[in-house]
């Protein structure tokens, strides 16, 4: 009995992570891979000669290469600010980590609050005196604003998660460390860089990780802001499987996403990687 | 779970205008996350026609037409409700499974363990919410299609990863000393476990299962891929965000984000153990 314990206590989960996880990902596989029964690639065809795909998928790269590096100096600020903190520190991390709570949905529709025509961004303009009418920022004769809406959005959403992953590893770093470097005479700055972020990279792993695949995912704050007018892939995912009932090709978008995230995953455990003996 | 809390500052000679700096920074870091919320809540909280008209004031008029006309539309009591049955379900599916896994993963060491561990962080490379996709046929097949039941099973899917590794870093800060000496004392195992360990466990697994409803009430794609008639607010409100007048998306997304904040405040204090540790 005590030897089975632990596995009895794995069962529940270890089942379900089969039923709901390899199961499912086998069958998206295999959808994207068959159209009626039979083996082929023309979902991946269809995919390809739409001509939204390619718009769709350069616009997720683009809006990931962007965004992530923005965060990811943000959430370093963000942390170093609070580390540097005597007093409010947990008042202050309680408002920077606000929007790690908040739907991307919900951040869509906050920030079209303040883009939309009759918006606090046009009222402010007019305020200022800039424009004497509301513009329309968000139409579909400039997408690149769509975009940018996206892009502050984005940043505004998700850097708080990577700032808490950070803020917990700069936690785990023994202060000797750095107060080492300082009795050596190293600045503030050759010690953020030489001594912090080196010992930081198994955060930063994780926080990138996290980041890059959610930004792969990017769906609802697009639509809350742009509607269709601005394809990324899962905007054409949920069209395919949806609007257009056509599941094959909805595996298709399915398996590049996948491609992506475990393709961009293994990059950066790659790039950051420490080997064993070197972790604290 | 307390060492978790960074390391306290240092006092360091910081000149007048570097320390103004320091603080406008704050501020500005402070405003770039609480103002685009505040604009929220003023449309929210104010008149529909005051919601598009021009200009905009800054502050709300508290008229409560916009939430009473989002409370009285059509759908969205039901959908409000069926979103907290998914994510209630959800807390209690990813904590009922993840609990015990994440028990067994801290105090015992058995061939496999390593392989589960590595298995479920693998899980987060992958872009869970795709599971979607293919479960939306396997669940027409069982008649789970369209249900709370099927919609929180892929939620639960979400959140078990970090239900594991929350309540495995959990289980781990609680010394196996503690546990041994109430068997000494004539416990057993089940004895020792209810008596001694959950009652120092409870709130961090209560934190974690607050965590395990957020994730559940902000997801959009799997809502909206699964659900038609039994639609979740987030389902309900990107269905219908481009029929919508803008008081309704307004007071969709304050309805979104309330129960989010009131939640985040309330297990602020696990915030960077959940996410910063369970996520190394």
């Amino acid at each position: 009995m005590p030897r089975a314990l632990p596995y009895l206590l794995l069962l529940p989960a270890s089942l379900f992570l089969l039923v709901f996880f390899f199961y499912p990902f086998g069958l998206v596989i295999v959808e994207s891979m068959t159209r009626g029964g039979e083996w082929t690639t023309e979902n991946f065809s269809r995919m390809t000669g739409h001509w939204k795909f390619s718009s769709a998928f350069w616009n997720t790269i683009w809006l990931t290469a962007i965004v992530v590096p923005v965060q990811l100096v943000m959430a370093l600020v963000m942390a170093s600010v609070v580390q540097k903190l005597k007093t409010g520190r947990s008042g202050l991390l309680y408002i920077f980590a606000i929007p790690l709570g908040i739907s991307d949905l919900a951040a869509g529709l906050i920030w079209l609050a303040i883009f939309e025509q009759s918006g606090f961004l046009n009222s402010i303009l007019h305020a200022m005196g800039v424009v004497d009418q509301p513009r329309l920022f968000l139409g579909y004769q400039s997408i690149w604003v769509i975009f940018l809406a996206v892009c502050l959005a984005e940043i505004w959403r998700a850097t708080a998660i990577m700032m808490v992953i950070i803020v917990a590893g700069m936690g785990l770093i023994p202060k000797e460390y750095n107060e080492a470097a300082e009795v050596f005479g190293a600045t503030r700055w050759q010690r953020f860089i030489k001594v912090t972020l080196p010992l930081l990279r198994p955060s930063l792993q994780t926080a990138l990780i996290l980041r890059i695949l959610m930004a792969f995912e990017v769906f609802a704050v697009v639509v809350a802001l742009g509607g269709t007018t601005l394809p990324v892939l899962m905007g054409e995912t949920f069209q395919w499987q949806f609007q257009l009932q056509d599941r094959g090709v909805a595996a298709a978008y399915a398996m590049v996403i996948l491609g992506l995230s475990v393709a961009f995953s293994l990059v950066v455990l790659r790039l950051l990687h420490v080997p064993k003996g070197a972790r604290i | 779970m307390s060492d978790v809390t960074p390391p306290a500052p240092r006092p360091e000679e910081v000149g007048r205008a570097g320390r103004f700096l320091f603080w406008a920074g704050i501020g500005l870091l402070v405003l770039w996350v609480l103002v685009p919320i505040w604009f929220l809540f003023v449309n929210a909280l104010s008149a529909p026609s005051e919601v598009t008209s021009f200009p905009k004031r800054l502050w709300p008029s508290f008229d409560m037409a916009s939430l009473q006309f989002f409370w009285n539309f059509q759908g969205v009591t039901r959908a409000l409700w069926n979103s907290v049955k998914v994510a209630v379900l959800t807390m209690i599916l990813s904590i009922g499974m993840g609990a015990p896994a994440g028990y067994a993963l801290s105090r015992f060491d058995f061939p496999g363990k390593e392989f589960f561990r590595v298995l479920v962080i693998m899980t987060r490379a992958f872009p869970l919410p795709l599971l979607a996709l293919p479960l939306a046929v396997m669940f027409i097949r069982t008649g789970l299609d369209d249900t709370v039941l099927g919609l929180a099973l892929v939620h639960a899917m979400l959140a078990l990863p970090f239900a594991v590794l929350i309540t495995y870093s959990l289980f781990s800060g609680i010394p196996v000393e503690l546990e041994e000496a109430a068997w000494t004392l004539g416990c057993t195992r089940f004895q020792a476990f209810v008596k001694v360990v959950l009652p120092l466990a409870l709130p961090g697994i209560a934190a974690s299962a607050v965590f395990a409803f957020v994730i559940s009430w902000n997801e959009v794609f799997a809502a909206a891929v699964l659900t038609i008639e039994n639609r979740t607010l987030t389902a309900f409100l990107l269905q219908s965000l481009n029929v919508s007048p803008l008081p309704l998306k307004f007071a969709g997304g304050a309805a979104l984000v309330l129960p989010a904040l009131i939640f985040i405040f309330a297990v602020r204090k696990y915030l960077f153990a959940m996410w910063g540790i369970a996520n190394r």
